[in-house]
This record gives structure tokens, C-alpha cells and sequence, in this order.
């Protein structure tokens, strides 16, 4: 409310500006709070519970590491729609390759992800076709791919080896995916915001053709920021597969959905330019929480709630969070001119 | 002399070479790869395919093109006025999944059929053009990019097609329901007379009406035809409401041809095999150029693609490999044409 009020006099207070510059900057993380001190308040221990915690952070890995390479992807002002299903194909490889040990699973499902991320870097820069073709493209050849190499049925990881412990070793008190994933978005910070590279993702972002002018490596930039999105794929259909034991072709399905809602939620701009990795890790706790309680809530018995209204509730998440931001972008801009 | 109408339509674009070439000589240029494209994979089945020239083969992949021609004629237009509808395949599964459940309800006078089959034709096709209209909102009132809209309702929408079967495949068996899939007057499929009927539609609508003419306008270039007085917005909320009716219509001829409504396999992919048809049609995916008979000529050429992958015993992973590339080929080529 506070916010509508500063866009529609045009003598506004101070205090009503930082309110919406607050609500814009950290809507985010005050949601988190708020929804997480619901959960306190509403389901008590159960909710509380170290397990429950925990579990809630190790479920949200898969879909905090392709959230982080999406946000280097819209950060440029592209797109990746390919994530979900590369994430389907890499499970298929990592549990055909899980015999092999652990390392080798591992390597291989991110080689592979990253191998289907450098074709869509090189068609999208090289020859300059929209990100959304290419990637829709590749979405469709990946899952095609995945349909080869499990010919056409889930295959099942290797017991007698380590392949299971990506999932179910614990650091400490931690389990180890929470582990890789809260160094996967330190490494991300880093490389956003002491890099040349990083600089480099925020320019193209902000303006292509005048990055283009000043000299900076438009191509490689755009490559290496697909690349990442797909190895990052690759690491969380691994974990998916050591999570379920099976690698399946039709795995991932919506997944981008997810990533991009998690990206846009943060205040990450879907035009580029502008953006930040840990308000990425808030939008991906701010929906794995939000379906952590509707599942308690489910418990109580208040509704019955069928899987399939997940997926429509992602959608209308994604819908709320994209017309929030093309609100409060539209009032900054009208604010600052 | 058409083309003066479609100059003053279009102030920022050079009419130089416009006025010089017929309209459907500059097609048939625009389309000269494609018409080889789909020569050579004719010849190809023809020698090396067995039955291919027979009358059921033409039959069946008449069948199969239709729906992606229907679909791609609303992707065509939306692309035209330089947006995208990547929620038509969500849509189709969305009728589809409705249409049963209204003609076999016995809910009211729903169970006589000449109330209840109407009615499961009708509904559906209106939900999904109000969900179209509501992309349209979205890319125009909120100003969200269409490739961002439409995804909210390309997941969104097979969630919603999901609950409304209950998640499972609904066989049905409604001998005049599935006569939209599976009728044949005068031996021609329905949802070939259905399609030609919308092509005919479609392609006087681009030549001959302000409509038409709007609608190029504005993908060609925004700011000015807004300042030229077009109604960009309504333009755009109409593209996106024609493209979500069609696509409903899309999925009822599916459902009716498979006799079942499918909520995870109904028009899946179907947003790139529209978008590819388009394409590989000549309409420039920036948006300001569309060819109906193009994406007809697209849509052909992907079906037999298809069609020669499967009649060969190639596996379905495969196939979509392949799809995928001859998509960005079409779309590499496409981009050198607009250079």
C-alpha cells in the first residue's frame, strides 16, 4: 500500500520512498521471514524440527543450482528454457554411469550438461539466434537424447557403488548437497562481483550494443554464461539421480519455471543488467518454503491438494512475482526521471 | 496499389522494393528454400519409402499437419506483431481435457447430445481464448515479454489440463465428438476442410484487411505505429486471443482423433513445430513480415521430416534430435534472409 501511494503523488515523503525501495530491494527476504515465522506460529516443533529444516534445504538443491545459472543467463538478458530437460538427460548418464564410481558419475553428467550449455552459447552467440529458439530446441533434442540413452525407460543407479553418497553423506551436521550448493553460490558471488567476468554479464545485460562498442568479449561472455547453466544442470540431475536412485528421461519437466520464478522473485530484472546471487538463493528458499508448508498444511487435512495443482501453483507464483516486478520497476524508473 | 495503404501503415520502413514485386512473386522468393526443402524430401520418400504415394499415406500426414497448421496460423500472427505464444500446446491439452467432461456429465440437459456435444466444442474453445486474451493482457497492460507471459500459462496450463483429468490418460468413446478428428465427407479429413477454411480466412485477413495490416504494423515497428494511430494494444490483445481460440480448436481434433483426452502428451512441443512452420514459412521471427501460406508450406515441410524419421524406424529420441536441428537450421536461415 505504501508503495502505491508513493507512485501516485508525486510529492512523496522520504520515509514512503525508502518503504518501496526497501519493498523492491528486499520484498524478497521480508516475505522469507514472514512466511518462515508463519510456519513457526502455525505447525510448531514438526515445523522446526532439524529433519524437517534440513531436508527442506537438501529437496531445494537441485533447483538452487540450475536457479543459479539461470541468474547468470537472464543477468545477460537471455533465457535458458533447456535446464529442466538437461537435468533429465544428465540423471539418465550420471545413473548409467553411477558403476563407475561417484567422480566418474559425477564428472560425467556435469560434462554432458555442460557440453549441451556450450551449443547453446555457440548458436546464440556465434550466429544470433533468439536464446528462447535455441534453447526450446535444445530443450527438445536433450529430452530426445535422454529418450536414447535410457532407451525409453528409467534406469536404475548401481548399488554395490558410492554413486548413492552424493545424496546421503552428511558434512558434519550438514548434508553434503547443501554443502556443494552453498559453494556453488559462493564461487557465484565471487565470480559476479570480483570478476572481470561478472562486470562483463551485468554490461551485456544492461546494454549489448554499447558493451559491443567499448570492447568487451560479448561472444566468449554469453558462451561461458550458457556453459555454466548447463554444467550447473548437470550437477543437480547428478543429485537428482542419487536422490532417487534412477535416472529418468522424463525427469525436470517445469523445472526452468521454477528457476526463472526463483530468479525473478530475488529482483533479478528479466531485461538484464541488473541482478544478485544471493537474492536468487532467497526466491529458491521462498518457494521450497512455500511448498513445505502446503504440504503440512495438507497434513492437517485442511485441503486435498493433488500434485498437479503444484504446477499450477508455480505458474501463478511466477505470474504474481513477474507483474510485482514490472510494477515496482516501472515506479523506480518513474521515480528517478 | 494495395501498397499504398500498406506504406502509410508502415512510415519507418523503406517501401523501395515493395512496390516493385508482387506480393505473391516476393513470397515465393522468401519461400524458394523451403519449396526445395520439401522436393527433395519427397523424391526422397518416393524413392526410398514404401507406400509413399500412396492415397492413405497423403491421408495421414494430411492429419497430422493439420493441427500444426491450425496452431501455427495464431503463432503466426502473434510473431507478426513481434511477440510469441509459447502456451499453445498448454492450451490444446487444456481443451482436450475439458471437452469430456462436459459431453459426458449428466449434469442438466448435458447428457443429450445435441446440447451436451455443442457445448464440449464451444466452451472449451472459448476458456482457451480467454486465456490467450489473458496473455494478451499480460504483454500488454503489464508489459511483461511475451516469452515470460506465455511460459506462465506453457507450465501453468498442463497443470491446469492435469487436474482437470485427474492426472490420467480419459479414454472416451463419443462416436459424434470424435467425428472433428476422425469425419470424412467427401473421403477429405474434417480437420483438413478445417484448416483450409482457416488458411483462406487467414491469409485474406493479411492482404486485404486493416486488421491485417495493424498487425504487421505494429511487429515492424512499434513506437511508430503507435504514433500512426495503431491500436497496438488491441492488435495485441487480439493476436494473443485468436492464438489461444485456435489452439483450443488444435486440441479438441486432437482428443477426438486419439479418442481420448492425454494430459501430458496433447500438443506437447507443439509451440516449437508452430513457431518452426512459421519460420521456415518466411515470417521473420522480429516480427513486421508473415506469410500464411508459408507456415502451410513450414508446417508441410516439418510433418514430412517427421514422417520420413519414423516411416524409416528411427527412434523417437532420435527424431526429436534431428526436429531440433532442422529447427535451428530453418531459423539460421531464416536469420540470414533478414540481414
Amino acid at each position: 500500500m505504501t508503495a502505491r501511494t508513493a507512485s501516485q503523488e508525486p510529492t512523496t515523503s522520504g520515509w514512503q520512498q525508502w518503504a518501496a525501495g526497501l519493498l523492491r530491494q528486499q520484498g524478497a527476504l521480508i516475505a522469507l521471514i514472514a512466511i518462515f515465522l508463519f510456519g513457526v506460529w502455525r505447525y510448531g516443533e514438526n515445523f522446526t524440527s532439524e529433519f524437517n529444516l534440513w531436508t527442506l534445504l537438501r529437496n531445494n538443491t537441485y533447483f538452487g543450482l540450475i536457479a543459479l545459472g539461470m541468474t547468470f543467463v537472464i543477468m545477460t538478458g537471455g533465457i535458458d528454457l533447456s535446464v529442466g530437460a538437461v537435468v533429465a538427460l544428465t540423471a539418465v548418464a550420471a545413473a548409467r554411469l553411477s558403476g563407475e564410481g561417484l567422480w566418474v558419475a559425477v564428472a560425467g553428467a556435469i560434462g554432458l550438461g555442460l557440453g549441451v550449455g556450450l551449443i547453446n552459447g555457440a548458436l546464440i552467440a556465434r550466429f544470433r539466434i533468439q536464446p528462447f529458439i535455441v534453447t526450446l530446441a535444445t530443450l527438445l533434442a536433450a529430452r530426445g537424447g535422454a529418450l536414447n540413452l535410457s532407451n525409453n525407460a528409467s534406469v536404475s543407479i548401481d548399488f554395490n557403488s558410492n554413486f548413492k553418497d552424493l545424496w546421503r553423506t552428511n558434512v558434519g551436521e550438514v548434508p553434503l548437497p547443501v554443502v556443494i550448493t552453498a559453494f556453488a553460490f559462493l564461487l557465484g558471488s565471487i565470480a559476479l562481483n570480483l570478476t572481470r567476468f561478472g562486470r562483463h554479464v551485468l554490461a551485456i545485460g544492461g546494454n549489448e550494443e554499447a558493451a559491443r562498442l567499448a570492447g568487451l568479449p560479448i561472444a566468449r561472455t554469453l558462451v561461458a554464461v550458457y556453459a555454466l547453466s548447463g554444467a550447473l544442470a548437470g550437477l543437480s540431475g547428478a543429485l537428482l539421480a542419487a536422490q532417487g536412485n534412477t535416472g529418468s528421461p522424463i525427469a525436470g519437466i517445469g523445472w526452468e519455471l521454477t528457476a526463472i520464478a526463483a530468479v525473478v522473485v530475488g529482483g533479478t530484472l528479466l531485461t538484464g543488467g541488473r541482478g544478485s546471487v544471493w537474492t536468487t538463493l532467497v526466491g529458491v528458499l521462498l518457494l521450497g518454503l512455500i511448498f513445505n508448508e502446503l504440504n503440512f498444511e495438507r497434513g492437517k487435512g485442511t485441503f486435498e491438494l493433488t500434485q498437479y495443482w503444484e504446477e499450477v501453483i508455480r505458474g501463478a507464483f511466477l505470474l504474481l512475482v513477474v507483474i510485482l516486478q514490472s510494477r515496482l520497476t516501472r515506479r523506480a524508473t518513474a521515480s528517478t526521471t | 496499389m494495395a501498397n499504398v495503404g500498406q506504406t502509410e501503415a508502415r512510415p519507418a520502413r523503406p517501401a523501395a522494393d515493395r512496390v516493385v514485386l508482387p506480393r505473391w512473386l516476393r513470397a515465393a522468393g522468401q519461400t524458394h528454400g523451403a519449396v526445395i526443402a520439401l522436393l527433395l524430401l519427397v523424391l526422397f520418400n518416393a524413392i526410398f519409402t514404401t507406400n509413399y504415394l500412396a492415397w492413405s499415406t497423403l491421408r495421414v500426414n494430411l492429419d497430422q499437419v493439420a493441427t500444426i497448421v491450425i496452431v501455427g496460423i495464431g503463432m503466426t500472427l502473434v510473431i507478426a506483431t513481434g511477440g510469441i505464444d509459447l502456451s499453445v500446446g498448454a492450451l490444446m491439452a487444456i481443451a482436450g481435457s475439458l471437452a469430456p467432461l462436459i459431453f459426458d456429465s449428466d449434469w442438466g440437459p448435458l447428457d443429450r447430445p445435441w446440447v451436451g456435444i455443442p457445448l464440449a466444442i464451444v466452451l472449451p474453445i472459448l476458456l482457451t481464448g480467454f486465456l490467450g486474451l489473458f496473455n494478451g493482457f499480460l504483454v500488454t497492460y503489464f508489459r511483461i515479454q511475451p516469452i515470460i507471459a506465455t511460459l506462465v500459462l506453457y507450465l501453468g496450463g498442463r497443470g491446469i489440463a492435469k487436474a482437470l483429468s485427474d492426472g490420467i490418460l480419459l479414454d472416451f468413446n463419443n462416436p459424434s465428438f470424435e467425428y472433428l478428428g476422425k469425419g470424412r465427407p467427401l473421403g477429405i479429413p474434417v480437420q483438413v476442410i478445417l484448416m483450409a477454411i482457416l488458411l483462406l480466412i487467414a491469409a485474406w485477413m493479411m492482404r486485404s484487411t486493416v486488421f491485417g495490416r495493424y498487425i504487421l504494423a505494429t511487429g515492424g515497428n512499434e513506437p511508430a505505429a503507435r504514433l500512426a494511430g495503431v491500436p497496438v494494444s488491441r492488435v495485441k490483445l487480439a493476436v494473443y486471443a485468436i492464438s489461444g481460440l485456435l489452439a483450443g480448436l488444435a486440441g479438441l481434433i486432437w482428443a477426438a482423433r486419439i479418442s481420448a483426452a492425454d494430459p501430458y502428451r496433447a500438443g506437447e512441443f507443439m509451440e516449437l513445430d508452430a513457431i518452426a512452420a512459421a519460420a521456415v514459412g518466411g515470417t521473420a521471427l522480429t516480427g513486421g513480415r508473415a506469410t500464411i501460406i508459408g507456415t502451410l508450406l513450414g508446417a508441410v515441410i516439418i510433418q514430412q521430416v517427421r514422417f520420413t524419421l519414423i516411416s524409416h524406424n528411427v527412434s523417437d529420441g532420435t527424431t526429436r534430435i534431428v526436429i531440433a536441428a532442422a529447427i535451428i537450421l530453418a531459423v539460421l536461415i531464416q536469420r540470414q534472409r533478414e540481414q
